[in-house]
């Protein structure tokens, strides 16, 4: 029988890398992440791993780039404005399609902001963030359990599309203390047949993002976007009472979790609402979004933001259902009846019409 | 004399791959790669050598080296290096950087490899200019010298004095070789290669972290032909970056 043990949501992430068969973690501190390499400096050394705190977040993505280079799981793991730094390395990984987790416990922004519980880096971990034509699988977990899994899938989808991996929490998905059942990792490694061992009895291999030869650059682009099509498959999402919801609440990560209770608050009061919770924020899933807005009366987003989902959202309704938006800047975590509430009123708005 | 007594004295480095390479006439990459490659030859390392390349001239050093190589981004060699011999401590690492990318943009990530002692080997090549961007200001260009950004001469008081990257890195303790050579003439030539030689010797016996300056001729960006170039590597180079072993701990 699978363990179950009571653990921080960030120390359920480094135990789903551990249990992953990552043996390599580079990472710098920065509140609110700093249970991870904390466990992972106690962990990792005893199983013959590797934890190094580095000089800084742009060392630290070039060091995981070295060490999966080499076909070993390696992780980093920062929060916003570290994540920042780390886009060059999380472009290069990209381009030389090399595998690699990063975990970006937000804090909230701009600048140096606070360390509040934010949904601020949206827009910054699906759009790829760093420079050039390129996406980053991203993975939204809500509750501890989910940091384990989702951090095991990580690795899995990172091996197998050969490109970095994000998995976006915030300080409440980091911070909250639940329990976790730690299902043990039975995959065999995959087998990497562009990994640098050392040339011995094999041609050379190369890891690089440069292509200067005419016409060499537009075939990689085109490569490599027609993978991002390919990752489309990967879309994973949570629906709750949305069967005959007539309005459907779109929420992730920790608005996606205390949202589930103002839904069951709002179902005592006999509105019929329900929730579409994005696992993978990318790929989106759209085709879910799509199928939510042409059953139901509206949609409504809700982030701790001022409005980043919501322009996905709209994208994949296309104008056949009217989309709500309520954002909360950093600052506070909203209660499921303060959400309750805003839903409310936006229930009433649409009826009144 | 029949031709199967003569005896073949020289000859491309197996390392090396039979290719043209794209460095311009009196540029010092190719005898500091070739003597890099007859070192990987010497202590039979081919087949485990794990390049990395770093951003500028060096960088199509993946294309002449028959070596795997992964390629950094500007400055980060010396991190990517780290993360790969963490990974893989039995194989052979090395570093290629020039100025820009050791000196400026990559200060941090070279000073912390250096510190902590990785294992690697880290070669330094100082032309004293960006190259590949087309011969702008480094850190080390000279006082005076004129570049594409320094149009009225390297100003100290503005840019400060060129940085001796060999003697700043051999004060740290992590350090075990540091010493700067060039490939200007025969005599300082033979001197690089031991230089390499004992760079080597660290890291394949465990010693720790080896960092070889090179001082190298631009003649493009320098505005100088090949010759011109040669002699101020020797005088003017020479003469501000001393030529020289500063750390051998284990010698």
């Amino acid at each position: 029988m699978a363990k179950r043990v009571l653990v921080k949501g960030n120390e359920a992430i480094a135990m789903g890398a551990i249990a992953a068969g990552c043996r390599y973690y580079f990472g710098y501190p920065i509140t609110p992440q700093n249970d991870i390499p904390e466990y992972m400096s106690a962990h990792l050394p005893p199983i013959g791993g590797t934890f190094l705190q580095a000089e800084s977040e742009i060392a630290s993505i070039n060091m995981l780039l070295g060490a999966a280079s080499t076909g070993a799981r390696a992780m980093t793991s920062s929060s916003s404005p570290g994540i920042s730094l780390k886009q060059e390395g999380i472009s290069y990984l990209a381009g030389s399609e090399i595998p690699g987790v990063i975990v970006n416990m937000s804090r909230s922004g701009p600048g140096l902001g606070g360390i509040h519980p934010s949904q601020g880096d949206y827009f910054q971990a699906t759009r790829g963030g760093g420079h050039g034509d390129y996406r980053t699988l991203v993975l939204a977990p809500s509750t501890a359990q989910e940091n384990y899994d989702l951090t095991v899938l990580a690795f899995d989808l990172a091996d197998k599309y050969r490109n970095p991996v994000m998995i976006l929490g915030d300080a409440l998905i980091g911070q909250i203390k639940e329990p976790v059942e730690l299902k043990p990792y039975r995959k065999n490694m995959p087998q990497k047949d562009w990994a640098l061992t050392g040339n011995e009895g094999r041609d050379k291999r190369l890891l690089k993002s440069l292509y200067l030869a005419d016409g060499e650059l537009t075939e990689q682009n085109w490569k490599l976007a027609k993978k991002y099509a390919r990752m489309a498959k990967e879309v994973r999402f949570e629906e709750y009472e949305t069967d005959d919801a007539e309005m459907v609440l779109v929420a992730f990560g920790s608005v996606g979790r205390i949202i589930k209770t103002s839904v069951d608050i709002l179902r005592e009061k006999g509105r019929k609402v329900g929730l579409l919770r994005p696992i993978t924020l990318y790929p989106f899933p759209s085709l879910a979004v799509r199928r939510a807005a042409e059953k139901a009366d509206s949609l409504m987003v809700l982030e701790l933001n001022t409005g980043q989902m919501v322009e996905d959202v709209r994208l994949a309704v296309e104008g056949v259902a009217p989309v709500d938006f309520y954002g909360r800047p950093p600052g506070s975590i909203p209660t499921p009846d303060e959400l309750a509430k805003e839903v409310d009123k936006v229930w009433k708005k649409r009826r009144a019409k | 004399m029949s031709e199967t007594a003569l005896k073949q004295a020289f000859d491309r480095p197996k390392a090396l791959r039979d290719v043209p390479t794209h460095f311009c006439p009196g540029c010092h990459h190719g005898v500091i790669h070739r003597l890099v490659a007859e070192q990987i030859d010497a202590f039979g390392v081919q087949g485990k050598t794990i390049g990395v390349a770093s951003v500028g001239c060096s960088v199509f050093l993946y294309d002449y080296f028959d070596v795997d190589v992964v390629e950094a981004p500007h400055g980060r060699a010396a991190a990517v290096a780290t993360g790969v011999k963490r990974a893989r401590p039995d194989n052979f690492v090395f570093t290629y950087q020039g100025d820009g990318d050791l000196a400026a943009i990559g200060t941090a990530e070279i000073v912390h490899a250096a510190n902590r002692g990785e294992k690697i080997t880290v070669v330094f090549v100082n032309n004293a200019v960006f190259g590949m961007t087309g011969g702008q200001m480094a850190p080390t260009t000279l006082e005076g010298q004129v570049t594409t950004t320094s149009p009225y001469g390297r100003k100290a008081e503005e840019a400060g004095l060129p940085i001796r990257m060999a003697e700043m890195l051999s004060t740290l303790e992590g350090v075990g070789f540091a010493a700067r050579v060039a490939v200007n003439d025969i005599k300082n030539l033979q001197k690089a290669k031991k230089a390499v030689k004992r760079a080597f010797e660290y890291q394949t016996n465990g010693w720790g972290f080896s960092f070889i300056e090179f001082l190298s001729a631009c003649p493009t960006n320098w505005k100088m032909s090949a010759k011109q170039a040669n002699e101020h590597v020797g005088s003017q180079m020479a003469a501000y970056f001393p030529l020289g072993t500063f750390k051998d701990v284990r010698g």
